[in-house]
């Protein structure tokens, strides 16, 4: 996954501003559990991605996602116990003792498998439009060490790709079956902290940390998008407090599965939908 | 003014190692001053590089003993961040080097660390890119660059901010001969005229010799050597014959002395003993027009061919005896979506048993052709035909995947590659010699292939490995394996390869016997070619034209 210019409202926006919107967005998810709350958001997060131009590479992302979605959703019931609805009576296991499986361990299993494609969706679309300079920049200013660990992590995925791609060639060009994925995976991964270790060694030499203090004159004015994407998040952020101070979202995954849908649940969802993609909507100044 | 860079007594020992790394080095560099660091292969070039940049030990930990300076900064006191102001550092991977988007922002970013005001960054910019060449790139993607475009935006970053001590780890150990003279045609104009004390890490020290004030040579991690270039090779002829420059290598086989520290010098010397060495390169004068019975060579290999065009025998190959090529190229083009044509229908075939050379600039379609060969890329047009092809690529440890080299092979071809030794041993932790062998068990394992390609096989090799190599490749191909090899190593060229393929803007440029390739060029030539004009390739072969030419003279 990695950054690519687009003529967009979130490319256009500055970094500080576009990453908070998408942590925001990932926050706002994990704040509710309602499967009709979070498959709005999904969508939102999709539309958004739509928006930015950048949706084939966040559902890329999501559907490598999906298996680890599938995992959590299969493993909730088989660790959870609570639930009235016994739906199979698996016995005596091992080290687990009796396994009864409920449909509302299953059901929330499949809440929480939601809730990570969400999040994972808007670290994807993060990944995928907002610009790793600008944020190194923005990062700069905040602290040394947080500027590192950001730069590390904006860096590594792209170096770890150009790993794994060659690492992948090379395995074409062995006599017989080449190795599996995981294979590959596995290795590019062990490397991962040397990888880490020569970056940072970089940064070091490059000076990264050595002025604490910006670049006289190298602030931008604040654009209609960085305003726009701004507002969104703190929209996003009053009514995920309003939403769980006013008890909109009536969801209770346990003894018994309740997510009854109102119109003030569906209310909830439009004004998620609205405020997360209204920025988009602004396409002056978009280009660059 | 205090030294650019002063060693106390400084040793070092990376956590867990056992021996040192570093061993009592005493070393002062003037301000200025341009010191070439030479060495075999895990000598401790790149720690004290590493030492000098004061990432070791703030970064790496360890044990360090002694006092260090750089740019007047102790390094036991100040972070690498600090010393950044004063030395820019270049490492030998260019790809953990680029920490930024954009080869603007790569080059800013120094710069921005340093507080500088947008206009001092953007001129620090436009005067680096423009010094290096690399203005074209300046709004290209890192991830789009090239290996040797990534290792001059590399350099940029490290120098733009016109440090005082310019710390570099083989900084052309990815480029071309054109564009690594280039390069150090920029670090001399750096010395001379801004006066940054320059310390370059080199194996092919004959690029860089006659730009040197000083060599430094290390040998487990002490200082072995620390003399001017000249005393450096008389030192290196008595003491350290794999450290010696071709042309050193020449003249001390025929005898003669002092050794030359650069072409011009070794060209004058022989002037002066009234030994023409032939003026005009390109043509092969001077020896080239005189029989050289004594350096035929039956194998087809460069200094045969040399003599064959001394005798004014034209090379060819022979169609009709030759039988079902190896490898062959019809027609091949290679335009990437969206992107430059790579290729532009390249003709080529290589017959079972030979040994080809590609050459060419950066970006000339070298890597691409061998990819097409083993089937990596398919061509946009053409056909590529062949058996079975084993590639192995630049960087040898991507072949490894597990964490014992004994699990990476069956033990009986560990055992036919040398290796049995090393099974227990992580793939990351073998030297760069023995991760090339490992890489070229793993791609020769099973069917013997048709055709063996190595792309850039020697990138910071040292010479005890190139030779080490050159066996292996040589033993292939007799047994029958055609060996391709991508290079801009003339020198491993000239004694591995019987033909030359230069590739320009996607097609061969030239393919004939590496003699005539290597022979006449300016660029792409060997040292021994350029003293000797042409007449011969190999120190070796030119030596025995040196001691006849006495005799005859």
């Amino acid at each position: 996954m990695i950054y690519q210019c687009r003529a967009s409202a979130l490319h256009a926006t500055r970094a500080a501003a576009s990453s908070a919107w998408c942590v925001v967005l990932a926050l706002v998810a994990l704040s509710f559990e309602h499967p009709v709350v979070l498959g709005g958001l999904l969508a939102s997060v999709l539309l958004a991605a739509a928006g930015a131009r950048v949706a084939r590479r966040v559902a890329l992302a999501l559907a490598f996602a999906l298996p680890i979605a599938v995992a959590w959703a299969l493993i909730n019931p088989l660790v959870d116990r609570r639930g009235l609805t016994v739906i199979a009576r698996l016995g005596e296991v091992p080290a687990l003792g009796q396994l009864d499986v409920t449909a509302e361990a299953t059901a929330y299993g499949g809440v929480l498998a939601l809730r990570v494609l969400v999040v994972i969706g808007c670290f994807a679309l993060l990944s995928a439009a907002v610009d790793p300079d600008d944020l190194l920049r923005a990062f700069r200013r905040v602290s040394f060490r947080s500027a590192l660990t950001a730069a590390l992590a904006t860096r590594m995925v792209p170096v770890l790709a150009r790993d794994a791609r060659r690492l992948h060639d090379a395995q074409r060009c062995i006599a017989g079956a080449p190795a599996p994925r995981r294979a590959v995976v596995r290795a590019v991964a062990s490397g991962a902290l040397d990888r880490a270790v020569d970056v940072a060694a970089t940064l070091e030499v490059r000076g990264y940390g050595a002025a604490r203090r910006a670049p006289r004159g190298g602030g931008r004015p604040w654009s209609r998008h960085d305003l726009a994407f701004v507002a969104s998040a703190a929209a996003l952020v009053l009514i995920g407090l309003a939403a769980t101070l006013g008890d909109w979202e009536r969801f209770a995954a346990y003894p018994s599965f309740a997510a009854p849908v109102d119109a003030r649940l569906l209310g909830l969802c439009a004004a998620l939908a609205a405020c997360a993609l209204a920025p988009f909507a602004d396409r002056r100044g978009i280009g660059r | 003014m205090s030294a650019a860079l002063c060693l106390e007594r400084v040793s070092y020992r990376y956590p867990g190692a056992a021996r040192l790394a570093l061993r009592d080095v005493e070393l002062q560099v003037a301000p200025g001053e341009f010191v070439v660091l030479a060495g075999g292969s895990g000598s401790g070039k790149s720690t004290l590089l590493r030492a000098a940049a004061g990432l070791v030990p703030h970064f790496h930990g360890g044990e360090f003993t002694g006092r260090l300076e750089a740019g007047g900064l102790d390094t036991r006191t100040h972070e690498p961040a600090e010393i950044a102001a004063v030395a820019g550092t270049l490492f030998q991977d260019p790809e953990t080097q680029i920490v930024m988007g954009t080869v603007r922002a790569e080059l800013a970013f120094p710069l921005e660390n340093r507080g500088f005001g947008a206009a001092a960054v953007a001129r620090g910019v436009e005067e680096a890119a423009l010094a290096l060449g690399i203005a074209p790139l300046l709004d290209r993607s890192t991830h789009a660059l090239s290996g040797g475009e990534l290792q001059r935006v590399a350099l940029g970053a490290a120098l733009v901010g016109r440090p005082r001590l310019a710390l570099l780890d083989e900084p052309t150990s990815q480029l071309d001969p054109v564009a690594g003279d280039e390069l150090l045609g920029v670090l001399r104009r750096l010395n001379e005229e801004w006066g940054t004390a320059v310390i370059l890490a080199e194996h092919r020290l004959e690029r860089c010799l006659s730009a040197a004030d000083r060599v430094v040579a290390l040998r487990d991690g002490a200082v072995a050597c620390d003399a001017d270039p000249r005393g450096f090779l008389t030192w290196a002829g008595e003491h350290a014959p794999e450290l010696q420059t071709p042309g050193a290598r020449l003249f001390a086989l025929a005898g003669r002395r002092p050794p030359p520290v650069s072409v011009k010098e070794a060209r004058r010397a022989l002037a002066a003993e009234g030994v023409e060495a032939g003026g005009a390169a390109a043509d092969g004068a001077g020896f080239a027009a005189r029989p050289a019975a004594g350096a035929a060579d039956d194998d087809g290999s460069a200094a045969g061919h040399a003599s064959s065009r001394a005798f004014g025998r034209p090379w060819r190959r022979d169609r009709g005896e030759r039988a079902e090529p190896a490898l062959a190229f019809s027609s091949v083009w290679v335009e990437l979506k969206g992107g430059a044509t790579v290729l532009r229908g390249v003709d080529l075939e290589v017959a079972p048993g030979e040994r080809v050379a590609l050459m060419g600039r950066n970006g000339a379609g070298k890597s691409t052709l061998l990819r097409l060969a083993a089937g990596l890329l398919a061509p946009t047009r053409g056909t590529v035909r062949g058996g079975r092809v084993a590639l192995a690529l630049q960087n040898p440890g991507d072949y490894a995947l597990h964490d014992r080299v004994g699990d990476e092979l069956p033990a009986d071809a560990l055992a036919a590659a040398g290796l049995a030794a090393l099974a227990d041993r992580h793939p990351r932790d073998l030297s760069g010699g023995e991760r090339q062998r490992l890489a070229l068990a793993i791609v020769l394992h099973g069917e013997r292939p048709a055709v063996v390609c190595l792309d850039e096989p020697t990138r910071g090799m040292d010479r005890g490995h190139k030779d080490a190599l050159l066996g292996l490749l040589g033993d292939l191909a007799g047994a029958g394996s055609a060996v391709v090899v991508a290079t801009h190593d003339a020198e491993f060229a000239a004694a591995f390869a019987a033909r030359t393929v230069l590739l320009g803007d996607g097609r061969p440029v030239a393919d004939a016997p590496t003699a005539d390739v290597l022979a006449g060029g300016w660029y792409f030539a060997t040292q021994t070619a350029r003293i000797l004009g042409g007449a011969a390739l190999l120190p070796e072969d030119g030596a025995a034209l040196l001691r006849r030419e006495v005799v005859v003279t």
